[in-house]
């Protein structure tokens, strides 16, 4: 019989994906192109939020959408008609997040040579896609007043890792329970450099501030 | 929640591995997981068993999960505390300014084979 070999390997799970996601983002940096990862729960507004963002971008940048979904291709359809710019689904294959190597994949199809703005709209989830960096420039979650302010405190990672938040729904506030600095204050806990940004994606009230910010960030990237 | 996801990068890790040490079988992987890792041993263990029967190399290997316990300091009075227990908020002093130590790990610690 053989004999069994023992070997230490001592080796993050999330390692060979990090290693991945550092790569890409560099060759992205490299060829000048900005990649947002842009990820909430499901009905949170990613993709109203995305056109508002668009239609005030898509005339000075070569904007691309990644639309990432377990099935179904409502939302590259809704995008690609109301905003005019490239979108591409990808499908999961039933899986809850996308990884660097899917984001890499996806990115050889929708970057022809001239996109320099790519978005990644990640599977409405608050978990999953936290724990797997695909290696965007930015990442960007929006938290819509519905869902509550108290998510900081039950979804720790995912504020903890977004450059930006996007505070969704404004106008819908009286309606609800739920303390905008209250939730400030739950985000700050959770990630003291988090930009905090409330809008409401559908009157467009905030999103010129989301526009300023990105702006911001896609200048430094191209530094 | 996304325990079918990491099997499957487990599984990659650890096949690369293999094919580096010429192992024709492996029998058992071990791994260390904290306990506010947010992956839950029970539902990896039934997607392990689904995925590693369909690999060559890992066909009925074993998983063993040695659990890590979540552990905060708290920067304000100087002291560890259970994480899962008490959450963000040292119960020693009822400061807001803490930090995990340890509990969110996810690591491949060895694998067994021939």
């Amino acid at each position: 019989m053989d004999t069994v070999k023992v070997i230490e390997i001592k080796k993050s799970v999330y390692e060979s994906n990090d290693r991945e996601a550092d790569k890409l983002r560099a060759e992205l940096k490299d060829k000048g192109i900005f990649l947002l990862n842009l990820m909430s729960s499901p009905g949170s507004g990613k993709t109203t939020t995305l056109k508002a963002t668009i239609n005030r971008m898509k005339y000075t940048h070569n904007i691309g959408v990644m639309e990432a979904d377990i099935d179904s291709d409502v939302d590259a359809i809704a995008i690609a008609q109301d905003t005019g710019v490239k979108s591409i689904q990808l499908h999961t294959g039933g899986m809850c997040h996308l990884d660097a190597g899917m984001t890499r994949q996806g990115l050889d199809e929708l970057i022809d040579g001239k996109v320099d703005f790519a978005i990644l709209e990640n599977v409405g989830n608050l978990v999953c896609p936290a724990e797997f960096d695909t290696g965007a420039t930015k990442n960007a979650m929006i938290l819509s007043v519905p869902e509550g302010d108290d998510k900081p405190l039950k979804y720790p990672l995912m504020f903890s890792i977004c450059d930006v938040v996007l505070i969704n729904k404004i106008d819908v506030m009286p309606y609800f329970d739920f303390d905008l600095e209250k939730c400030k204050e739950n985000i700050k806990l959770r990630n003291p450099k988090a930009q905090v940004i409330p809008i409401c994606a559908k009157s467009g009230e905030g999103v010129d501030e989301f526009v300023k910010w990105l702006e911001e960030e896609i200048r430094k990237n191209k530094e | 929640m996304h325990e079918l996801g990491v099997v499957f990068h487990i599984i990659d890790d650890v096949t690369e591995v293999g094919h580096e040490n010429n192992l024709t079988n492996i029998q058992s992987v071990t791994l260390q997981l904290g306990t506010v890792s947010t992956v839950i041993p029970d539902y990896l263990k039934d997607c392990w068993k689904w995925a590693v029967d369909r690999t060559e190399l890992l066909k009925g290997a074993d998983l063993i999960i040695e659990p890590i316990e979540a552990i905060t300091y708290c920067e304000d009075c100087k002291s560890t505390y259970d994480t899962i227990e008490h959450g963000k908020i040292c119960p020693n002093c009822g400061s807001k300014n803490t930090f995990l130590l340890q509990g969110t790990e996810f690591m491949i610690k060895e694998i067994a084979g021939s």
